[in-house]
């Protein structure tokens, strides 16, 4: 969905000049929630010519246990998502083209995107224009039998197509500033099959009853981001960025984050990080409907619930080969840990809590902690 | 908007003629700190996009992630 | 869009065109600028020192990717046109020369290097692209300025330089 697009948007260069060539190897792991997910990547880019590079990565993900979500104790997921992509970039002048392709395929969900983007320098190298378009076609999928012994029925597809127009100025010697803007249209089936919203029904021993969701067949959403990075005259860099978010389904969500780069002689560079995100609700969203089908739409998705979450992150980097070594330029090694705190405003624990001591609707509300660990390895030649 | 068409083309013609000749007030030569690795808005690519994969599978907002330019500017 | 519209954006892109290239016009022509900076190696050095060969100027950075990319070719060039009268002068523009001193320990060069922190012969000679070859001829003048570095680049800097030799 537009999850891949947020990789695709991700790579930032100096448009004249392709980045070096590099090799990575990464592993991260994801805890937290009650679910373990965890990634392993390899990344290879080359240049062919001074004009036209390569890249090509692969990526497994592995989740393993039981969200909030799954209420009904025999199902624990056990899922094994692939991803392969491939992008092509040629230089001409001041300008870079870029061609992406992305493949992902999990059991019960299969994506593919494709995108191009244009990067441009202008005034002097001070300004970069780039300008972008992706689209993705999903296959939804749900899972009716167990982790072990699945049997998957396909709901539907989706498509989804992602505009985006970014600006990058150079301000001083010391100051870079930069405004994305990044409009995305959904179609489909855009629901989580796995989700279910629940409503009164006092002829139910629990208070309540599931039923399906029912989802809107489009989305529309509008992301505007603003960041700025400065050098501090002891080397040494600070990074701002604020981002709104809008879309057609009534969620305003606002992202803040700031990083602190120090780097240690050629050797280490040290990385802190802070963020905090906050949304409110779907229109459609609710934790508990008052009755069976008492609105066209409705949803009882966590991520479409109120919610907040803050991030603390710290980054070390070692250069075991700064100054390299034959045909290598540059080696590091990477370790990064976030910590994470989820909490809802309008999304409550009903898998740990319940009647007697809870009615319906006073259930906790649900928060968790979730560590994400990164450690790779990255080969410059 | 048959007389608003030739001044707008004027008016556009002479902003851009206008942006040709500002000079880079930051010289190529001037660029040392912007060219320096912590300067990159993005130093691990893997590592952001997996950082923002986690994000969007929890969160309703989406995109607008990345941004490009800086750097040396050399060639 | 009407033919006197028409003829209006004709008459505006042709003045933008002409006003953008004056903008980036080169100096090619004038007079080299004297300078003396102090060399990498010790002492002061500056182009009255080599008065009457073809010098080939060349701004670098240590920061600078394309530039280490020819340096090496530089060399290689130096090496070959020197008995014939061709001196290169590299003009490194970083702001602090231990870094400039560790690079070039580490790949060495024969050619002059000249430090130019305040940048002052950079803003003479107008530089607006790193990295950035003034080839001047036996004259003193400014004959060709090339901007940027890609591979294949040193063989247009070779024929230049031959043609000044020549003359």
């Amino acid at each position: 969905m537009a999850v891949v697009t947020a990789l695709l948007l991700v790579r930032a260069t100096s448009a004249d000049v392709l980045p070096d060539d590099r090799a990575d190897l990464f592993y991260s792991k994801y805890s937290g929630g009650g679910m373990d997910i965890t990634g392993e990547s390899v990344l290879v880019r080359k240049k062919f010519t001074e004009d036209f590079a390569l890249e090509a990565s692969y990526f497994v993900d592995k989740v393993s246990g039981a969200s909030i979500d799954v209420l009904s104790q025999a199902s624990q997921i056990k899922d094994e998502r692939k991803q392969k992509s491939g992008t092509a970039e040629y230089v001409h002048d001041k300008t870079t083209y870029s061609l992406s392709f992305i493949n992902s395929v999990e059991r019960d969900y299969k994506s593919d995107t494709t995108s191009f983007s244009l990067k441009q320098d202008m005034f002097g190298d001070l300004t970069t224009l780039t300008v972008g378009y992706a689209h993705t076609d999903d296959a939804v999928g749900e899972n009716n039998g167990t982790a072990f012994v699945p049997v998957i029925a396909w709901l539907g597809h989706a498509q989804s197509n992602s505009y985006n127009v970014g600006l990058s100025q150079i301000l001083t010697k010391n100051w870079i500033a930069g405004l994305n803007v990044n409009v995305i249209t959904d179609n489909g089936y855009l629901a989580n099959p796995y989700r279910s919203i629940r409503y009164l029904d006092s002829s139910n021993p629990k208070g309540y009853s599931l039923g399906s969701q029912v989802y809107p067949d489009t989305r529309t959403s509008t992301a505007v981001q603003a960041e700025a990075k400065y050098y501090l005259p002891y080397r040494a860099a600070l990074t701002g960025s604020y981002r709104y978010f809008r879309d057609t389904w009534g969620i305003v969500g606002n992202t803040y984050e700031m990083d602190y780069t120090h780097p240690l002689k050629n050797i280490w560079i040290l990385e802190g990080r802070l963020r905090f995100y906050k949304q409110n609700q779907a229109t459609f969203y609710s934790d508990l409907f008052p009755f069976a089908d008492s609105q066209n739409f409705m949803a009882r998705d966590q991520d479409l619930a109120a919610s907040e979450n803050t991030t603390i992150g710290a980054k070390v980097t070692y250069a075991f080969l700064p100054d390299g070594w034959k045909m290598f330029k540059r080696g590091t090694a990477t370790f990064d840990v976030s910590r994470i705190s989820f909490h809802y405003l309008d999304f409550r624990n009903i898998k740990y809590y319940g009647v007697p001591d809870y009615l319906p609707g006073t259930e906790p509300l649900y928060f968790f902690n979730a560590t994400v660990y990164q450690i790779y390895m990255s080969m410059f030649f | 908007m048959r007389r608003v068409r030739p001044v707008l083309l004027v008016g556009v013609m002479l902003l851009m003629s206008a942006c040709s000749s500002i000079q880079p007030w930051v010289k190529p030569y001037e660029r040392d700190r912007l060219a320096d690795p912590i300067m990159a808005w993005d130093r691990d690519a893997i590592s952001s996009a997996y950082l923002d994969h986690i994000r969007e599978a929890r969160e309703g907002s989406r995109g607008a992630t990345g941004s490009a330019g800086g750097g040396c500017g050399c060639n | 869009m009407s033919s006197s519209t028409t003829k209006l954006f004709r008459r505006c892109a042709m003045a933008m065109i002409v006003i953008a290239s004056t903008a980036f016009a080169a100096d090619a022509g004038g007079p080299a600028p004297a300078f003396t900076l102090a060399a990498l190696s010790g002492g002061q050095s500056g182009l009255s020192q080599y008065k009457g060969q073809v010098i080939m100027v060349n701004f670098w950075a240590t920061w600078c990717g394309p530039c280490q990319q020819e340096m090496p070719l530089l060399d290689q060039m130096y090496k070959k046109y020197k008995p014939a009268g061709f001196t290169l002068i590299g003009v490194n523009v970083d702001k602090e020369a231990p870094a400039v001193k560790e690079l070039l320990a580490r790949k060495p060069v024969s050619f002059p290097v000249l430090l130019d922190p305040a940048n002052q012969v950079s803003k003479a000679y107008h530089v607006d692209e790193m990295p950035s070859s003034v080839i001047i001829d036996r004259k003193g003048e400014i004959r060709y300025i090339h901007r940027g570095y890609k591979p294949g680049d040193e063989n247009d800097y070779q024929d230049r330089i031959r043609q000044l030799i020549r003359e």
